[in-house]
């Protein structure tokens, strides 16, 4: 129903997709794979009006088609969940899922009760409990994520273009999200599907292409396919296990959190980080993961509760505190809170260390290039030079150089909320063999991560919240995702 | 290599149209081309540029000051009140003018930081509060009677004109800080992403502080010249100077979103500025027309280096 005919897009005199010909049935999920920068995203632009195509064309029931716009797309019936989240953060959640499809009462006025009544209808489809008229920007990321989709839903539309749609999710939206694709494949829908987690492709797809440096590798049905094969054909070489060996973490108590509360987020949470282990916070969306992490960064300070680190009681108000007294952060949301778009790769990476490299009030600018040099070279950052902004960089790469920022300064504890999130594969190895180095060299992790498998691979230990409150601690080497779940949901 | 490339060319590219004007003003009038004339420029943009330069730091935190203008004209009534021959030294007006513009500036900053009250509201603010202070300390009338000590500020040093010097030392000065110190870096960061900076440990309030501050120091400075060369402390002075100021550093590249800019590009966004206001008047365009000319070339300017940054 929709085909993609040798279809080629260009950035600046870089062919980034090459002539690439895919046909996308009715009634199908289709998952486009490949490594950051293969090309996914731009296919599904071009299909989606975003982009205009530098050669070839797009076939829509049958004829040609020319969109000059998202909207011209909308129109014909193809809807796009971007990768990037988009809300407006000024409207209601109600608005934000009707916006531009906003139904309409007397006199060209919006009807309000319809437009409440279809975003309820919408999320509750979705098993999503958000209150439609709350302001967006009151909304968690995943939150966001999960009202982004509803306003895909919305669209009626008879293809649905999704863009790592679980990027944010839990798994208990995860799961809400695949049963609504059922639904809509039952109707006949067309879904394109990317992702990097690997088990929702084999849960999913009914067909799988892979693309790989702009090029498409190959489509075949995913009962053909296996994990080991879809991974040799993503990044061209076959990739041993992934997940680093963990090395037993010492008795030496790094950071001890206790008690800590800040209603309605979360209550009572204690727990204990030792040298040379790492642990991850688990739970669903809104179980206050990233809560407790940013308090103990000082980037939210809780309420009340004590955080000691090394045996020392802490008092941090602010992200500059948590660094003087050895705790550094990955935040979650790279583009929000973490890169500052238009300054160098370099230095984006001495920023919070920039006091090491400085004479006085004067940066010593040698002393900071030769820093961020040996850092990229270090994290394997890719960038054409150090002055290079970091805006345009892949995910990955950006996400190495802000580990590298928050590791310049040395710390002991190290925060990292979503290290992989969005990142390609190769990316994702990479950082798994980091954390590990730094657990192997006395130091401690505490990791969030929503994929379940990485959670039960990196981390010694596992602390699940529920609601705001610890529902278990669990020891990584002899739980499995079924238990941390049991753990993790709502009873 | 990029973003050298395009800031190159941006700087490039601003140069060419400056000295595009000039050879067409040099062929069109024939005391264009002069060190009299020149000089005479350099002393016309010595205020706005001074200002333009202390503007380029709050731009730059993604902020705005628009109480430039008032804040020019109640540092120089300020001033001028001390500077009645035989009362005080020279450097008490002198401090005084500096020392009223900096409590604005930093006024501003406080608001902004500790209130979270938007920066155009608060500047918007700070503009008609400053204006009424300029009046009511000098009673609506101009305050003349400034000794020779002070308006000695307005004329020559070693030949060159003293307004021009201290916008070449207050030039100089912030093009070194904002490459050179941890403070210049922070604001860049600042301006460019608020929370990311927060996140990475940079004390984003205090750094917004300071360039307010300074911003209001600068604007003090531009006051207590403009005052000596005038001879008087006006209340009405500076109207709509901050339009100016702003024009020449949007010229210059600066990102009105922030943490994009440099100090070169303000400096040829204030030659710009000024090249067009001689030019305009050696050509004898009536002023009429002049303000329409200019708000064309400043428009005109920005879009195509906004088209070029696109493509």
């Amino acid at each position: 129903m929709l085909r993609a005919l040798e279809l080629r897009k260009d950035f600046g005199g870089l062919t980034v997709l090459h002539p690439t010909t895919v046909e996308f049935r009715p009634g199908e999920v289709h998952a486009l794979m490949g490594e950051n920068g293969a090309g996914k995203s731009t296919l599904m632009k071009v299909l989606a009006g975003l982009y205009r195509p530098d050669g070839g064309c797009v076939e829509w029931r049958g004829s040609q088609v020319v969109f000059t716009s998202p909207h011209d797309a909308l129109v014909a019936g193809i809807a796009m969940i971007h990768q990037e989240l988009m809300p407006i953060p000024g409207l209601s959640v109600a608005e934000n899922i009707t916006l531009g499809t906003e139904p309409s009462g007397r006199f060209g006025r919006i009807d309000r009760n319809a437009q409440l009544l279809r975003a309820s209808e919408l999320l509750r489809e979705l098993e999503a409990d958000i209150d439609p008229t709350l302001p967006m920007r009151s909304l968690t990321v995943a939150q966001t994520q999960v009202v982004e989709i509803a306003k895909a839903l919305g669209r009626q539309a008879d293809v649905i273009l999704m863009d790592e749609p679980t990027a944010a999710l839990s798994d208990h939206e995860v799961n809400a999200l695949f049963r609504a694709i059922a639904r809509l494949k039952a109707c006949g829908v067309a879904i394109v599907y990317t992702t990097h987690k690997m088990n929702e492709v084999f849960r999913l797809a009914d067909r799988i292409s892979v693309l790989r440096d702009g090029r498409l590798v190959g489509t075949a049905a995913a009962s053909e396919m296996n994990p080991a094969k879809l991974i040799t054909m993503m990044v061209g070489r076959e990739l041993a296990d992934i997940f680093p060996l963990r090395q037993p973490p010492t008795d030496k108590v790094l950071l001890e959190v206790s008690g800590l509360t800040r209603e309605p987020s979360y209550r009572d949470v204690s727990f204990q980080v030792h040298r040379g282990e790492v642990v991850a916070l688990a739970g669903l969306m809104g179980a206050g993961r990233t809560e407790v992490a940013s308090a103990i960064y000082g980037m939210q300070p809780a309420l009340s509760g004590q955080i000691r680190l090394k045996g020392k009681l802490l008092s941090i108000r602010d992200p500059q505190d948590a660094l003087a007294s050895g705790i550094g952060m990955v935040t979650e949301d790279r583009k929000g809170q973490g890169l500052i778009p238009a300054l160098g790769v370099g230095q984006n990476i001495t920023l919070s260390a920039l006091r090491d490299f400085s004479l006085g009030p004067l940066i010593d600018q040698s002393a900071e290039a030769s820093a961020s040099k040996a850092q990229m070279v270090e994290f394997a950052v890719k960038a054409s030079s150090p002055t290079q902004p970091i805006s345009q960089l892949s995910g990955g790469n950006q996400q190495k150089a802000l580990l590298a920022r928050c590791l310049l300064g040395g710390p002991d504890l190290i925060i990292l909320d979503e290290p992989t999130r969005g990142i390609d594969i190769g990316a994702k190895a990479e950082i798994y063999a980091l954390i590990q180095k730094l657990a192997r060299s006395g130091k401690a992790v505490l990791l969030i991560s929503s994929e379940l498998p990485e959670v039960l691979s990196l981390a010694h230990r596992i602390v699940v919240l529920r609601r705001g409150s610890v529902a278990a601690t669990l020891d990584a080497a002899t739980t499995d995702q079924e238990t941390v779940l049991r753990h993790a949901m709502p009873l | 290599m990029p973003a050298l490339d395009r800031n190159l060319l941006h700087r490039f590219g601003l140069l060419l149209v400056i000295l595009f004007v000039g050879l067409v003003l040099s062929f069109t009038t024939d005391t264009f081309l002069s060190v009299a004339n020149f000089t005479n420029v350099a002393r016309q943009v010595s205020i706005n540029g001074i200002l333009a330069v202390g503007v380029t730091f709050v731009l730059l935190t993604a902020g705005v000051d628009l109480s430039l203008g008032s804040v020019v004209a109640l540092s120089g009534v300020a001033c001028a009140t001390f500077a009645h021959p035989g009362e005080h030294s020279v450097f008490v007006p002198i401090a005084v003018g500096l020392l009223t513009g900096a409590a604005c500036g930093l006024l501003n900053g406080v608001i902004v930081t500790r209130g979270g009250v938007a920066p155009f509201i608060v500047t918007l603010g700070m503009m008609t509060i400053a204006r009424g202070l300029a009046l009511i300390v000098s009673g609506g009338r101009p305050v003349a009677n400034m000794s020779d000590d002070l308006t000695a500020l307005a004329g020559d040093f070693l030949g060159i004109p003293i307004p021009v010097l201290c916008f070449a030392g207050v030039s100089f000065a912030a093009w070194f800080f904002l490459r050179n110190f941890r403070l210049g870096r922070h604001i860049y960061a600042v301006g460019g992403n608020e929370n990311a900076a927060r996140a990475a440990g940079v004390p984003v309030e205090r750094v917004k502080l300071f360039a307010y501050g300074l911003c209001g120091l600068l604007t003090g400075l531009a006051g207590v010249v403009l005052a000596a060369r005038i001879t008087t402390g006006q209340p009405n002075a500076g109207q709509a100077y901050e339009l100016d100021a702003i024009a020449a550093v949007v010229i210059g590249g600066t990102s009105l979103a922030g943490g994009v800019g440099t100090i070169t590009g303000t400096l040829l966004g204030v030659l710009l500025i000024g090249v067009i206001n001689n030019g305009l008047d050696l050509m004898g365009v009536s002023s009429y027309y002049q303000a329409v000319i200019k708000g064309l070339i400043i428009v005109g300017a920005v879009w195509l280096d906004r088209r070029q940054a696109r493509s």
